[in-house]
């Protein structure tokens, strides 16, 4: 059997997070809206309208673009793609065709092994959504409120590799996506959404195949599971002898089965030509410079910088940038704390991302700041504080607002070890349990541990525990 | 005097000085439109009677309780003595391809006959604000399609106030007949290849195609939407001056219009033309089709009445101290048709897709199996001739295959017809021309019926006026002389862009040295 390579590109429509439509000043978002309550004249193309485009739409569409690495062109068109269908009101939809916003790009995907897989933007342009249609009972029906909604189409090349390349590529573009803070990126909303084109060749062959588009995958397991099952078949007709046929398939997600839509054997033909009611895009050299400079580090570049500059081990750099503000957090942290980021790292594992997912808010809207779970750490790390109290400390700051010097003050957590405080409570809990003291004198030394829980408990938690754990081996063994 | 006899400049006087009231120029209008317009248009009209053919037509729908309510608010004003705006009382015609909030919106088209649109055209929105009375909707061809006004759904189409056996012209026939017959002292019409200059020119009054990007779009029902431009049609070019003033100006609805400032067009008028530079061109004293027969292209000469009222005017400017500047060369002016052929139609037929039967408009009335089925009876019901000879061949042009072919080389053909412009306007050119002057029309206003049909040769009609659509400035037909056919000869003067007061300037001054002419006794046959 020959060995075969697969070659997937995902064509991904990106919907803005923009307060408005790209062409009018409707709610760009209709989530769970009642159909058509969310349009105007202009949205829904009646007679003589005209598109205005919606400025926050370029700069979102542009901040992708530069950080995909695509040239920002300083003059783009919009163009007219003519076609019928009854959820696009005007009968063309206002897109971009070859001089479009952004010019070419890339994603560095890092791959679990190790790895990395370049990822080349083909595409990457502003459009107007259409709207739904739906069948029920045999009548079709209309929604025209995605209509006029935001979106980026951006189309990678025939580069990646696997089902598992494709689905890290989403959960990527998503990643950045929310990192620069364009889009909400729900696939389950269509926020995010994704046909990809698959074909197979056999290994060490650089042509391309007759590939297939799969449409309809609403889900990153989704678009994995769909790339699995249409390789096999692929793989499954080119071994019986067959010829793979340039459809367009369907995911049926609930049934895990692709049904063919339709052959695609011929292009439509759209009959693209400029938008003649709107101006052509003109930027500045300066507007153009001024968004590059407002990109954030992006999450791929501060996950390396993790790794490099913290020494974080790259599991702690993954979760530690899975989201920006994580990922600020960490860094303000390590700044913070001045020690072993590794120790920060592990607190924030441990214990903040505990309590976010706990609180279920971002790391940015918690009570707890970054210098906060600085001071505990060194609190703890000066003895000052031993390590359990230094997590309930931590709860503590997330509830009072205040900050931790002044629980440990107003709380008296401040560790006990002074050795004459502990050795009159160890000898009070001594006095107290004869039994117990008797049964360990008499070997049972697992009763160590007990008898420390007491001091603990004792001192509600206090007790330096390795000052205690000498004084009371000394007391139990009668040295005291 | 009747107070329709009035311009529109003196109207407004009069309103805001209170020596005339708004309804007292109303009620004149509806009289002369009681006594000429005859039937409105309406659709699946019978057969035309005797008196049909000597009415005007210009309306298809009027809306004189609107039109009262807004001389009320006029005179209220007034009486209050309150601000009224420029046009204050002064009856105006709409082209029904503009869109007025609870008027039906038809554009001539049985496709959108029952439509009416929930938004006003900035156009209207402005005029109605500096106190113009509207009358209502008049007449045109189909969507704008034609140069005489016949293929309209809605008939009896516009007839000639100065001949009703003749067209109006068009597509705005209907803004210039009312104009001329004396229903509207203004009309507000639209320009995509002449259709403001063409029947200005056949009914003898004062038509102006602005700068693309003068006047907002929003509202105006699409043909081509980058030649399509909203302009005035009035008696005389003050009246014009005045209406442009009134509309024009950047609109948030419409990004393509434009941001320059608008300047007070009335302070252009009484000038005079001193010193100006007006140019004549032979490539406008001649018009270029091809052979119906073999398709070659045939250069004919414009007929002798034409040129001399073109050369007459050109006489009137030099003695009034303007410098005629003869030769200018306009090499690219035969390829304007063929290249407006092709564009115009790639935009058209795209701006007509909306027109499915889903959401408004026309949809069939007879049963269908499927959604394609729905949307061809409903096209093929709902689209006249016109916009489906438009439809086929924008398609045909914009089709991947012949594309590059047709539209992309149109495109190139319409950057070159605007370097004709830019080399005989260039301040530091050869010519440096402030207005170019030529005929407005090959001819004079033909028959009803002769030429429709022909589209070619109607097309042709407008070679002379497509110029200025594709280079996006300027023109104005002014009446220029009386043929011995007893027609209108209208005289056209193209400026750079955003230069109509020069075009007002120029046509002032003619207008007054011409004022004592003999032609300008006669008067359209509906007026005598």
């Amino acid at each position: 059997m020959t060995d075969y390579e697969v070659v997937i590109g995902l064509e991904t429509h990106i919907q803005l997070n923009t307060t408005t439509k790209i062409f009018c000043s409707c709610k760009a978002d209709s989530w769970e809206d009642e159909p058509n309550t969310n349009i105007c004249p202009v949205c829904t193309g009646l007679p003589g309208v005209l598109p205005v485009l919606n400025e926050a739409v370029v700069e979102k569409g542009a901040l992708l673009a530069a950080a995909m690495h695509s040239n920002i062109r300083l003059t783009s068109f919009f163009d007219r793609k003519n076609y019928f269908y009854p959820d696009l009101p005007k009968g063309y939809q206002i897109s971009q065709f070859d001089m479009a916003l952004g010019k070419g790009g890339y994603l560095d995907l890092p791959m679990p092994d190790g790895s990395v897989r370049k990822v080349n933007i083909e595409k990457l342009h502003l459009e107007e959504d259409a709207g739904k249609t739906k069948y029920e009972h045999g009548v079709r029906y209309v929604d025209f409120n995605r209509c006029g909604v935001p979106l980026v189409e951006m189309v990678t090349g025939p580069d990646l590799r696997s089902a598992d390349e494709a689905a890290e590529y989403l959960i990527r573009l998503r990643q950045l996506l929310r990192w620069i803070g364009i889009s909400e990126a729900n696939m389950e909303k269509g926020h995010l959404r994704c046909d990809a084109n698959v074909s197979i060749r056999p290994v060490g062959s650089t042509v391309l195949n007759t590939k297939t588009e799969i449409k309809n995958v609403n889900s990153i397991e989704a678009v994995r599971a769909a790339i699995k099952k249409e390789v096999e078949r692929q793989i499954e007709v080119v071994e019986s002898g067959g010829k793979v046929k340039a459809w367009t398939l369907d995911w049926d997600d609930a049934k895990g089965k692709l049904t063919m839509m339709r052959s695609k054997e011929t292009e439509a033909d759209y009959r693209y030509f400029r938008e003649p009611d709107l101006l052509p895009l003109e930027l500045t050299e300066d507007w153009r410079e001024g968004v590059i400079a407002s990109l954030p580090e992006l999450p791929l570049a501060r996950r390396a910088r993790f790794m490099s500059e913290f020494e974080l081990p790259e599991y702690d750099a993954d979760i530690l940038t899975a989201d920006r503000p994580i990922s600020g957090y960490t860094e303000a942290a390590v700044k913070a704390s001045g020690g072993d980021p590794k120790v920060v790292s592990n607190w924030i594992m441990n214990e903040v991302l505990r309590m976010q997912n706990d609180l279920g808010v971002s790391a940015d809207e918690l009570v707890l700041k970054p210098e906060d779970l600085a001071a505990v750490i060194k609190l703890v790390e000066g003895g000052t504080i031993n390590n359990a109290t230094g997590k309930s400390l931590l709860v503590r700051v997330q509830e009072t607002g205040k900050i931790p010097a002044t629980i440990v003050e107003e709380e008296g957590l401040a560790q006990v070890s002074d050795d004459s405080a502990l050795l009159a409570v160890i000898d009070k809990i001594l006095a107290a349990n004869p039994d117990e003291v008797a049964s360990y004198r008499s070997g049972k030394e697992g009763l160590f541990g007990w008898f420390m829980g007491q001091v603990m408990r004792e001192t509600r938690g206090k007790a330096d525990p390795k000052a205690s754990r000498g004084l009371l081996q000394k007391a139990l063994k009668g040295e005291g | 005097m009747a107070p329709m006899a009035l311009t529109a400049f003196e109207t407004a006087q009069k309103v805001k000085a209170g020596e005339l009231s708004a309804m007292e120029v109303l009620e004149s209008a509806l009289e002369r439109i009681a006594a000429v317009d005859g039937q409105p248009g309406t659709l699946d009209y019978g057969d035309l009677t005797d008196e049909d053919r000597a009415k005007v037509h210009a309306f298809i729908t009027l809306t004189a309780e609107k039109a009262i309510q807004q001389a009320e608010a006029v005179d209220a004003k007034v009486r209050a003595g309150e601000e009224v705006g420029p046009l204050a009382g002064v009856p105006l015609s709409v082209k029904d391809i503009f869109t007025v909030k609870g008027t039906p919106s038809t554009a001539a088209s049985r496709i959108l006959a029952n439509f009416t649109a929930p938004y006003t055209a900035t156009a209207v929105q402005r005029l109605e604000a500096a106190g113009a009375i509207n009358l209502g909707k008049v007449n045109l061809d189909e969507f704008t399609y034609g140069s005489s006004s016949e293929s309209s759904a809605f008939q009896p189409s516009t007839r000639n106030p100065w001949d009703t056996s003749r067209v109006p012209g068009g597509s705005s026939g209907g803004s210039t007949a009312s104009v001329t017959a004396g229903e509207a002292m203004l009309s507000l019409g639209t320009d995509t290849a002449g259709s403001i200059r063409q029947p200005a020119a056949f009914c003898g009054v004062v038509g102006l195609k602005p700068t693309y990007g003068r006047v907002s779009r929003y509202g105006l029902i699409a043909f081509g939407s980058s030649l399509d431009c909203p302009g005035p049609v009035a008696n005389n070019v003050r009246d014009a001056a005045l209406m442009l003033g009134a509309m024009a100006g950047a609109d948030p609805h419409d990004s393509t219009a434009a941001k320059v400032p608008v300047p007070d067009y009335l302070a252009s008028l009484g000038k005079g033309v001193k010193g100006m530079r007006i140019g004549l061109s032979p490539d406008y004293m001649q018009i270029t089709f091809p052979d119906p027969e073999t398709g070659e292209l045939v250069r004919q000469e414009l007929p002798e009445e034409i040129r001399a009222a073109t050369l007459h005017a050109a006489e009137v400017l030099a003695k009034l101290g303007a410098e005629i500047v003869e030769d200018v060369p306009m090499p690219n002016t035969a390829y304007g048709i063929p290249a407006y052929f092709v564009i115009s139609r790639v935009e058209a037929a795209s701006n007509l897709h909306r027109y499915d039967g889903v959401k408004y408009g026309y949809r069939t009335q007879s049963d269908y199996k499927d959604l394609k089925e729905m949307y061809r009876k409903t096209r093929a019901e709902g689209f006249g001739l016109q916009p489906k000879l438009r439809i086929l061949m924008g398609m045909y042009v914009s089709a991947a295959q012949y594309a590059e072919q047709y539209y992309a080389r149109a495109l190139r053909v319409r950057s070159l017809i605007r370097s004709d412009f830019d080399a005989a306007f260039a301040a530091d050119g050869e010519y440096r021309l402030d207005a170019l002057l030529t005929p407005t029309t090959p001819t004079t206003a033909f028959k009803m019926a002769d030429v429709y049909g022909d589209s070619v040769l109607m097309q042709y009609a407008d070679q002379l006026t497509v110029p200025a659509n594709h280079a996006g400035i300027p023109g104005i037909s002014l009446p220029g002389g009386i043929a011995s056919d007893g027609l209108p000869i209208g005289v056209q003067f193209m400026a750079p862009d955003f230069a109509e007061e020069t075009l007002f300037q120029v046509g002032q001054a003619f207008e007054q040295a011409t004022v004592d002419e003999d032609w300008r006794k006669a008067k359209p046959a509906v007026m005598r």
